[in-house]
C-alpha cells in the first residue's frame, strides 16, 4: 500500500546523509557516514554509549554543525524554514515545574503551529488525561517521558527524531511508543531513533537498523 | 503570530505562580531607596539632587539581577532547543521571550518606583520625568542583557558573568537616563536614549539568537 493515498497522510521527507564526519569537542565521534531515509522508514540508530547517537540525531535537527559532509532532506518547499518540519525528543524534557500538563502541551502546540485541539487526544493517548491539571513539577520520570511524547502528536510533523524514546517508560509505555510510531510511518512520516532498546514494530514496517562504530 | 504570543503568556504565568521572583527585584530596587538615605544624610536637598542618579542605578542593579534567568531555565530543561523548530525564526521567540521579561523585570520597577521618589524627596516633576526616563531607557538594558545572558547560557555557573559582560555598553544609558531627569539638555538626554533603546532593541534578538545558536553548537 502506498502510504501516500491514506488519509491524513504526512507531506513526503526523505533524509540523506552523505559522508557525514562529526566531533564532540576534541573526539572524532564518526567519518564518512552515508545513509538515506525514504517516506514511511524507521531508522533505528544503536551503538554503545557516547558513540555518537545523540550527536547525529542533533546534527539531523540542526542544532549541530557536522564538521563535513551534508545532511540533506528533500520535500522541503523554498519557503519553508527547515527544521519547522520536524520533532526532537531528546532526554532533556522541555517541561515546566510550574506549568499544568495541559499547559505544557498547550504551549508546544501553540510553538509548533500545532492544533489546540489536538492537546486533548493527545493526553489521552499517553495515558495523562486524567492529570492534565496536575503542576508538570509532581510527574515521575516516566510520566515526564510521556508527557515529552505527547509533544510529538500536537503538530502533525513528518520528521520525528528520537532520542532513547522508551527510556524511563514502562511495558506499557514501550507499547505506546511502537504504536505511536508504527502509525506515524504508515501517515507516511519518517523517523531517525537512537535506542539501546529492541523496537520491534508489527510486520510490514520498513524497519532499518544502523549500527554507529568507534572509528 | 501565536507562537510569538505564547513565548509571551508563558514566561508571565511562570513568573506570576506561586514561588516566582517577580516581586525579588521590587523588594531588591526598594531596598536601595530605603538604604541610601541612612548612608547619604537625611538632607533633603542633597537626596533630592542625587535621587536621579540614585533611581537608576537601583533600576541598573535590580535587572542585572534578573538578567541571568533570561535563557537558562530554557537552556536547562531542552525547550531552548525547541524553538528552533518553531514556525518563527529563533530571533523572533528571542524578541517575544525580551518583551516578557520587560514587562517581567522594568513595569514593575517603575510602578515602584513613587516609594522611591517619596523616600528620596524627590519634587513630583522629576518624579514624572523619572518614569519617563525609566520607560523609555530599560528597554535598552533589556537588550544589552539579552546579549549578555545569550554568550554565557552555556556557562553553568555565568551568572555574574553577564553583569560584568554588558555593563560598559550599559554606561551610555545610565548617563543618558539620568541626564534626561535632571540637568541641563534633559529633553536632548531623553531623546539619546529613546535612540540608544531603538537601536539595541533593533539588533539584540538578532545577535542573542545567534549568540543561543553558537552556543548550543
Amino acid at each position: 500500500m502506498n502510504p501516500m493515498n491514506t488519509p491524513n497522510a504526512l507531506p513526503a521527507r526523505t533524509i540523506t546523509v552523505s559522508d557525514l564526519t562529526c566531533r564532540r569537542g576534541e573526539r572524532l565521534l564518526f567519518a564518512g557516514l552515508r545513509f538515506a531515509v525514504p517516506p514511511g522508514e524507521l531508522l533505528l540508530l544503536r551503538g554503545p554509549n557516547g558513540v555518537g547517537k545523540t550527536t547525529l540525531l542533533l546534527s539531523i535537527a540542526g542544532v549541530v554543525r557536522p564538521e563535513a559532509g551534508t545532511i540533506a532532506v528533500t520535500g522541503r518547499g523554498e519557503e519553508d524554514r527547515p527544521g519547522a518540519d520536524l520533532h526532537l525528543l531528546s532526554h532533556q524534557p522541555a517541561s515546566k515545574a510550574r506549568l499544568t500538563v495541559r499547559e505544557n502541551l498547550s504551549f508546544w502546540a501553540d510553538l509548533f503551529a500545532g492544533d489546540r485541539s489536538l492537546v486533548l487526544p493527545a493526553l489521552e493517548a499517553t495515558g495523562l488525561a486524567a492529570i492534565a491539571d496536575l503542576e508538570a513539577g509532581h510527574l515521575s520520570a516516566g510520566q515526564t517521558r510521556r508527557l515529552a511524547i505527547a509533544r510529538l502528536l500536537v503538530a502533525d510533523r513528518p520528521i520525528w527524531l528520537l532520542d532513547e524514546p522508551t527510556s524511563a517508560l514502562d511495558g506499557e509505555g514501550e507499547d505506546l511508543v511502537i504504536r505511536l510510531l508504527d502509525a506515524h510511518l504508515k501517515r507516511g512520516g519518517i523517523a531517525v531513533a537512537a535506542t539501546h532498546h529492541d523496537i520491534h514494530l508489527p510486520p510490514p514496517a520498513n524497519v532499518r537498523t544502523l549500527t554507529l562504530v568507534q572509528p | 503570530m501565536r507562537a510569538f504570543a505564547a513565548i509571551i503568556v508563558r514566561d508571565l504565568r511562570l513568573a506570576t505562580r506561586i514561588g516566582g521572583e517577580a516581586l525579588t527585584l521590587v523588594l531588591f530596587f526598594v531596598m536601595i531607596g530605603v538604604v541610601v538615605p541612612f548612608a547619604i544624610g537625611p538632607d533633603s536637598a542633597q537626596l533630592g539632587r542625587l535621587a536621579p542618579g540614585i533611581i537608576w542605578i537601583a533600576a541598573f542593579l535590580s535587572m542585572l539581577l534578573g538578567l541571568d534567568r533570561l535563557f537558562r531555565a530554557d537552556e536547562e530543561d531542552g525547550s531552548l532547543r525547541l524553538f528552533r523548530h518553531s514556525t518563527l525564526p529563533l530571533e523572533a521567540l528571542v524578541g517575544a521571550k525580551l518583551i516578557a521579561h520587560w514587562l517581567l523585570t522594568a513595569v514593575p520597577l517603575i510602578i515602584a518606583s513613587p516609594i522611591l521618589a517619596v523616600l528620596l524627596s524627590m519634587s513630583m516633576e522629576d518624579w514624572l520625568r523619572a518614569v519617563l526616563s525609566l520607560l523609555i531607557g530599560t528597554p535598552a538594558l533589556v537588550g544589552f542583557g539579552a546579549l549578555g545572558a545569550a554568550v554565557t547560557v552555556s556557562l553553568r555557573r555565568g551568572g555574574l558573568i553577564a553583569p560584568v559582560l554588558i555593563l560598559p555598553l550599559c554606561v551610555p544609558v545610565l548617563i543618558f537616563g539620568v541626564g534626561a531627569i535632571a540637568g541641563l539638555g534633559s529633553a536632548q538626554a531623553m531623546v539619546f536614549l529613546g535612540a540608544i533603546s531603538l537601536v539595541t532593541c533593533a539588533f539584540s534578538p538578532l545577535f542573542a539568537a545567534l549568540a543561543l545558536r553558537a552556543a548550543e553548537d
